[in-house]
């Protein structure tokens, strides 16, 4: 189902924006897959994006694990395949589209 | 990430009014995913019209091909700010999909086989404006791109053509899909800059 070579970013792409609302380091944080059980961190989810937005997934099933959307002054971030963002204000208007 | 060749930017007055604003033209045509391309085979595709009631309409992809079909010809621009002009479709209307639904509904969610959503009033997918498209510049919709069909929304940011597709659901509320519940704009008009949850 899924393309030969990889099309997802490291996961390491959503520290930069993770690092401006989070005080500690968010690629160490650890998530156990509620689909398919693989535990993973953060930082080795399989990241699609930038644009429109990040989509981290879960390296075993390809679950969203989170989506996080910059823009100017913002970034949202929602947890899970859920609904319902949190919108972060950023420091200095930072953020927005690349 | 701009590609004006020069012949391009030769003939952009040809294009004057059609550049919707904080776009900019291009000749390629970007792939943008959330998520792994799925490879669908057109043998085990359906598409599914589901009224809000419980009551839905299925077509099989033979079932698809044999509705009539339609040829437009229309600009499309993305989010990411780029345009592409005079992009060349085959697909079936959504009129012809949607015709005689019977429904109270004034909102679509459009669903796709890899659990994306993007919701649409249905006033935007019927009159000639939207379409299940499955053939692109002659050829059958790539993957990338969203085949075997994607819907085809022009008139509204590209996020909205939801690839994949899989289906069209009916719907009283107006439901925020995968991105209109992170942060973009619930209906998303290129032409008043509708990008985010705040314009
Ligand atoms: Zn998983």
């Amino acid at each position: 189902m899924t393309q030969p070579r990889p099309s997802y970013l490291d996961g390491n792409a959503l520290a930069g924006p993770l690092s401006e609302v989070f005080a500690v380091d968010p690629t160490t944080a650890w998530r156990l897959c509620p689909t398919c059980r693989m535990p993973s961190t953060l930082g080795q989810l399989h990241v699609y994006g930038p644009e429109p937005g990040l989509t981290g997934r879960c390296p075993g099933c390809a679950d969203i694990a989170l989506r996080a959307v910059a823009q100017p002054g913002h970034l949202w971030i929602q947890l899970g395949s859920g609904g319902g963002a949190f919108r972060f204000a950023l420091p200095n208007g930072t953020g927005g589209f690349t | 990430m701009t590609d004006f060749s020069p012949g391009f930017r030769g003939r952009t007055h040809a294009f004057e009014g059609r550049l919707p604003p904080g776009q900019y033209p291009t000749e390629s045509f970007p792939v943008l995913s959330a998520g792994p391309t799925p490879h669908l085979a057109t043998d085990r595709w359906t598409f599914t019209v589901t009224d809000g009631t419980g009551g839905s309409r299925s077509w099989n992809w033979d079932e698809m091909m044999a509705l009539p079909q339609e040829h437009p010809t229309v600009d499309i621009h993305c989010v990411t700010r780029w345009s592409k002009f005079d992009t060349r479709w085959q697909g079936v209307s959504l009129d012809v999909l949607l015709d005689g639904v019977d429904t109270t509904a004034g909102f679509v969610v459009a669903e796709s086989y890899d659990g994306y959503t993007t919701n649409l009033p249905l006033a935007d997918v019927t009159g000639g404006k939207a379409w299940v498209a499955h053939s692109f510049d002659g050829f059958a919709l790539s993957p990338e791109h969203g085949g075997p069909a994607r819907l085809l929304v022009p008139h509204l940011y590209f996020w909205k053509s939801a690839k994949w597709v899989k289906g069209v659901r009916l719907t009283v509320r107006n439901e925020p899909g995968f991105w209109e519940a992170a942060g973009y704009h619930d209906y998303g008009d290129p032409w008043r800059e509708q990008r985010t949850w705040s314009d």
